[in-house]
């Protein structure tokens, strides 16, 4: 058995090691996770941007904190050009496209096929000027 | 005197009617497609025998469908009635003689429980309702009434509802103001009555639904026993200034007397007129006021400081105590060296 003063450098080195591996830290630049969770408190996402890996399921898990109705908007600015002037009422049946009721927790499933950067948008009236945009970082 | 009182309110009525759209005081509107823009709002709060007399005018713009608001009040109120006829107006003609383009409002317009409901008042064409709850309680209750509140509102609501769970809607149904028979520019005043230690006036909640750099435009009257202390103080370049702060006339305080519900109004008392002028963003507070005379309106009540930190407990008193303490223990400490410092050495 090796004295204690020469295990701390290497368990020093093995947690250093594990934690700059795990996919937390990971998630810091590239976050490879299948399972992102966004919030909304204050009519603003939380976070604001996030990076997830092409091809791979991705589902959000998506909860509304704000006594208002909100909705998760995600795709090119085509898609968001379109939701700022349409008057359908309701989108869930896209993946990309939630309604969000007051207080509550959706969660959708999608799987990005081009690497990219798509925002996601609240197209509610006022809300995107107020703010409640963010950006999906799509990554190989 | 009443004779020519009623023909000035008539001309400062029709300067009203000729800037219309539908006006409320200190409440942030709200409606069913969430765009909304409030324009100028007038609100008279007196205070007298430990009650805040709170009186604003919801005014009518035509068109149909219904709009609402939401006040935040300091206290449950006691009562809820039918304002005076002219209490606003002729306010507005002791402290602006000449009125123009005086009100005008426009607006294009985990699953929470909702609020209790404290009180149900229907006046004229305004259902009032006084609730109380926290944000998601009050948002919920709109939402369930069919408007749409706008994305600040979270937020604001969280701001009132952490001091003051007490709320005031008033849906106004702008069909059933027709079949009535109201034409454009009738206001539809109402006097809230809250027992409260002090009076205040939500003024935040006049920016919900706007941009940063649109303009709050609003008059706050205040009828008080005593010069009142504001914070903030209205500088000029916070968004508000002083326009009026004098002893209030006899013939003023007796035309208000001869108002309906109004024959609380004192033998005297101080107006003040407050204009709230400025960018929305400017209005992150509101307006605590003392009217006791010790000169300490509450922090929490303006809105700048949350409750419980204490700032409210210290009063100047007990500032000025503490800063001559402070003093007398480095006067001592002074002296105590004066009196042990050796002599130099010859």
């Amino acid at each position: 058995m090796k004295p204690a003063h020469f295990r701390g450098p290497r368990r020093l080195l093995a947690v250093v090691l594990a934690v700059g591996l795990s996919p937390s830290v990971l998630g810091c630049a590239v976050q490879a996770a299948q399972t992102v969770e966004i919030d909304i408190r204050y009519s603003r996402f939380s976070p604001e941007e996030v990076t997830v890996p092409i091809g791979v399921p991705v589902t959000f898990v998506l909860r509304n904190d704000d006594p208002i109705d909100h909705e998760w908007i995600v795709g090119d600015e085509e898609i968001h050009a379109v939701h700022r002037t349409s008057t359908e009422p309701i989108h869930d049946a896209r993946p990309t496209e939630v309604m969000l009721p007051a207080m509550t927790t959706r969660t959708s499933t999608v799987t990005f096929q081009q690497p990219g950067r798509l925002r996601f948008i609240c197209h509610l009236p006022g809300h995107e000027a107020y703010g409640m945009i963010g950006v999906v970082n799509i990554v190989p | 005197m009443r004779r020519r009182l009623m023909a000035a309110l008539g001309a400062a009525v029709t300067a009203a009617i000729l800037t219309v759209g539908p006006t409320l005081a200190c409440g942030g509107l709200i409606g069913p497609n969430g765009a909304v823009n409030l324009l100028r709002t007038t609100t008279f709060a007196g205070y007298h025998a430990g009650v805040e007399h709170y009186v604003t005018a919801f005014q009518f713009a035509g068109g149909g469908g219904a709009f609402g608001s939401i006040t935040p009040l300091p206290g449950v109120p006691s009562d809820v009635e039918k304002g005076g006829d002219w209490t606003l107006q002729r306010l507005i003609l002791e402290t602006d003689p000449i009125v123009e383009d005086s009100l005008a409002l426009s607006f294009a317009a985990r699953p929470a429980g909702e609020a209790e409901v404290l009180l149900e008042v229907r006046i004229d064409a305004l259902d009032v309702t006084v609730l109380k709850g926290g944000a998601a309680e009050v948002g919920r209750w709109a939402t369930n009434h069919g408007f749409r509140l706008p994305p600040d509102a979270p937020e604001v609501l969280d701001f009132y509802a952490r001091r003051s769970p007490i709320f005031l809607a008033a849906v106004f149904d702008a069909d059933a103001a027709a079949e009535r028979g109201q034409a454009i520019g009738d206001g539809t005043p109402v006097h809230i009555t809250i027992p409260t230690t002090n009076p205040w006036v939500p003024l935040r909640i006049l920016a919900l639904g706007k941009t940063g750099q649109e303009r709050v435009d609003a008059s706050v009257y205040l009828l008080t026993g005593r010069e009142p202390a504001l914070l903030p103080a209205p500088s000029g370049s916070n968004g508000m200034r002083l326009d009026h702060s004098a002893p209030a006339s006899p013939a003023l305080l007796a035309d208000l007397r001869s108002d309906r519900g109004m024959e609380w109004v004192p033998e005297s008392g101080w107006l003040t007129k407050v204009a709230v002028d400025g960018e929305a963003q400017q209005l992150s507070y509101d307006l605590a006021i003392d009217a006791s005379g010790q000169g300490t309106p509450s922090w929490v009540a303006a809105g700048l400081d949350v409750p419980g930190s204490g700032i409210d407990r210290v009063t100047p008193a007990q500032l000025l105590l503490i800063a001559l303490l402070g003093l007398s223990a480095v006067a001592l400490l002074h002296l105590r060296r004066r009196v042990w410092e050796p002599p130099a050495a010859a």
